[in-house]
């Protein structure tokens, strides 16, 4: 998976401009190349170690798992990575892939900023060109992540069309990449948009759970009962779930982003309340109206607001080989609270959401049961707006 | 030979060149959109492109979008751009597209919107979010219903991608002046132009230069090129600041630059 026309089953596809379709040709050619390649994957491997502190551990949540009493919960830690999210795992991938492609400059998009982040990152070390597209919206709720941008050299642009957040963001990333083709590698920040970028961020999002799987057996003597991971494009529980597609033993959920409740409309919840549709140039669950509209999303987390999802994902929903909630804001931010306070670990508000799945799946657990749950970012960059949320709470 | 074709060839066999109009559905409204159309084509129009508005338009430029986002805050539906089309076929025969994003023709189900539409009026359908790759589950309905599904050519089409996408051509050759997105600007056409060249070995199917042509000089340029020209962004923006009298008078002065007639 995919097939040649990167479909996994049904969904994902080429839904692009002729434009770039020649670039997406290159692309795909480029990548299978360099999948083969020992010394590009050596490359890889090296920055993954020396750059961005690969392996991450796998921490066993000792109160956390006390706190409920069932099974034990232990934590991937991708907040503890170099930038503080799991994003420079793929934003590291893509850079070297267009170094070796000859690309000169880089187009990228982003959400909460995390991706944001990390590619400017990879920029700043690769010497290469960055400029990416945040909505206008996120900016104010991530200035932090823009300051980050910027100090590391790259170009933050507003985006005001549309509903000014990820889905715009996108939007303009790929019109930018359509003009500047010819010298401009876009580093999609999901396993989203058209094919090669599904499989491409998967693969390199694989070491998530690659990990998982060696320091489990390590640690446990066998994998998990659970892996757990949000959803928005959904690349860290791609990572996470892929390397255990095949283990029906190990159950894997994703959680997507309820926002103030799946019946009040205003979610990011694409595949539990989506349609099949095309979006960004892959057919996937998208939320739209029955003109095929898209319609904003909504969710606290930057990172998760968004309409669609990987088109993987949407073929792993219908296969069964995921299962995917949804939990709410509230939800979400008594979990970023709790982790912070029985933990000392501050979470991201996206990760909060697969933390927050633990009060509905603790219950099903047995004492001698292990939950993996994917920690996919650090919060240091929610604190700012959590505190006016939860002003009076803390 | 189809309608769309046969009425760009006309003006090849004048010696001139074709004229296609883009208008967006609903904006500022149907009853508006309705009179620019039929002032078009009174000034000289051979096809209108009529847009249907589409929430994440990923190829068009600022002009469009706002033309878009602005006719679904109107209210802008499937349904309505349906009638709308309908209304424009029974004042006028002018051969008519629509150009759509395939989101919108997926919800609406391939088969029944080809149906549909061409029982509306429409000859011919540009999607450009759908290269040749994907077109496997529109191409046969529209082949069933006589509709033309207008392909594609960019400055990067490789060789074989433009002899693969000639041989499919069908109606017009919509051949982007400029990698980018819709929206006038300074563009060197002969890049397009050689584009166009190797194509014809391919296919006869007339072929028109579009995105960027914002004046007159620009559709004699783009023109010099190829068959025809198509003018989006300029229209809207006619349509836009002067109505739909704007829109009349810069589809005239557009129509005697093409006819050799002074600009």
């Amino acid at each position: 998976m995919p097939n040649k026309h990167g479909r996994f089953g049904r969904f994902g596809g080429r839904f692009v401009p002729e434009t770039v379709m020649p670039a997406l040709l290159e692309l795909e050619d480029a990548y299978l190349k360099l999948k083969q390649d020992e010394v590009f994957q050596a490359e890889f491997r090296h920055y993954l170690r020396e750059f961005a502190g690969r392996p991450t551990r796998l921490y066993f949540a000792e109160n956390l798992t006390r706190h409920y009493g069932r099974a034990k919960v232990f934590l991937k830690r991708e907040d503890m990575l170099h930038t503080g999210a799991h994003k420079l795992n793929n934003a590291l991938g893509q850079a070297l892939l267009a170094r070796r492609m000859g690309k000169k400059r880089i187009v990228a998009e982003t959400g909460a900023g995390q991706h944001g982040v990390a590619t400017a990152t990879v920029c700043a070390l690769f010497g290469l060109e960055c400029t990416v597209y945040m909505g206008k919206e996120d900016m104010e709720r991530q200035a932090l992540n823009v300051f980050r941008m910027r100090l590391l050299g790259a170009k933050v642009i507003p985006v005001i069309s549309g509903s000014g957040t990820l889905k715009d963001a996108t939007t303009e990333a790929i019109r930018d990449w359509v003009t500047n083709v010819r010298d401009t590698h876009y580093i999609i920040g999901s396993v989203v948009g058209p094919h090669p970028y599904p499989m491409m961020v998967r693969d390199f999002q694989s070491v998530i759970g690659e990990e998982v799987k060696v320091q489990i057996l390590e640690i446990r003597g066998a994998y998990p009962d659970y892996v757990v991971a949000c959803v928005g494009g959904g690349s860290n529980a791609m990572g996470m779930f892929y390397p255990f597609r095949t283990e029906p033993g190990v159950k894997k959920i994703g959680i997507e982003a309820a926002g103030k409740g799946l019946d009040t409309g205003e979610h990011a919840a694409s595949l539990t309340q989506g349609k099949p549709g095309v979006l960004h140039g892959a057919l996937s669950y998208v939320l739209q109206d029955n003109d095929g509209q898209i319609i904003p999303a909504y969710s606290v987390s930057a990172g998760l607001d968004y309409p669609g999802v990987g088109p993987e994902h949407a073929y792993f929903h219908d296969a069964g080989i995921v299962q995917y909630a949804a939990v709410t804001d509230n939800e979400a931010l008594a979990a970023f609270q709790r982790l912070s306070r029985l933990e000392g670990i501050i979470p991201a508000l996206e990760s909060s959401h697969a933390l927050a799945y633990l009060e509905t799946l603790m219950l099903k657990t047995q004492p001698e049961q292990t939950v993996v749950v994917c920690l996919s970012g650090r919060g240091d960059k929610d604190v700012q707006m959590t505190a006016r949320l939860l002003e009076g709470a803390v | 030979m189809t309608k769309i074709t046969a009425a760009l060839n006309k003006q090849k066999e004048n010696g001139s060149k074709g004229l296609i109009v883009y208008l967006t559905a609903g904006y500022p409204d149907y009853e508006t959109a309705f009179r620019a159309v039929l002032a078009a084509s009174e000034a000289g129009a051979d096809a209108i492109e009529i847009g249907m508005p589409f929430s994440d338009p990923l190829a068009d430029g600022p002009i469009i979008q706002k033309a878009a986002a602005a006719a679904l805050k109107g209210g802008a539906t499937t349904a309505k751009t349906r009638s709308f089309i309908e209304r424009i076929r029974r004042y006028s025969p002018i051969p008519l597209a629509v150009m759509t994003y395939i989101n919108t023709v997926l919800q609406y189900g391939s088969e029944e919107f080809v149906r549909d539409f061409s029982a509306a009026g429409i000859e011919g359908l540009i999607i450009p979010d759908l290269p040749i790759e994907e077109s496997g589950s529109v191409e046969p309905v529209c082949r069933k219903y006589g509709l033309d599904l207008i392909k594609f050519v960019a400055p990067t089409s490789t060789e074989d991608r433009i002899a693969s996408i000639g041989r499919q051509a069908a109606g017009f050759l919509y051949c982007i002046s400029v990698a980018g997105v819709t929206g006038v600007r300074d563009v060197d056409y002969s890049a397009i132009g050689e584009v166009v060249q190797q194509a014809r070995r391919y296919s006869n199917i007339p072929a028109a230069i579009g995105f960027g042509i914002g004046s007159p000089q620009a559709a004699c340029r783009a023109a010099q090129h190829a068959d025809a020209v198509i003018v989006g962004s300029a229209v809207i923006e006619r349509l836009m600041t002067g109505g739909v009298d704007a829109v009349r008078e810069f589809v005239e002065t557009i129509r005697q630059a093409l006819d050799g007639r002074g600009i």
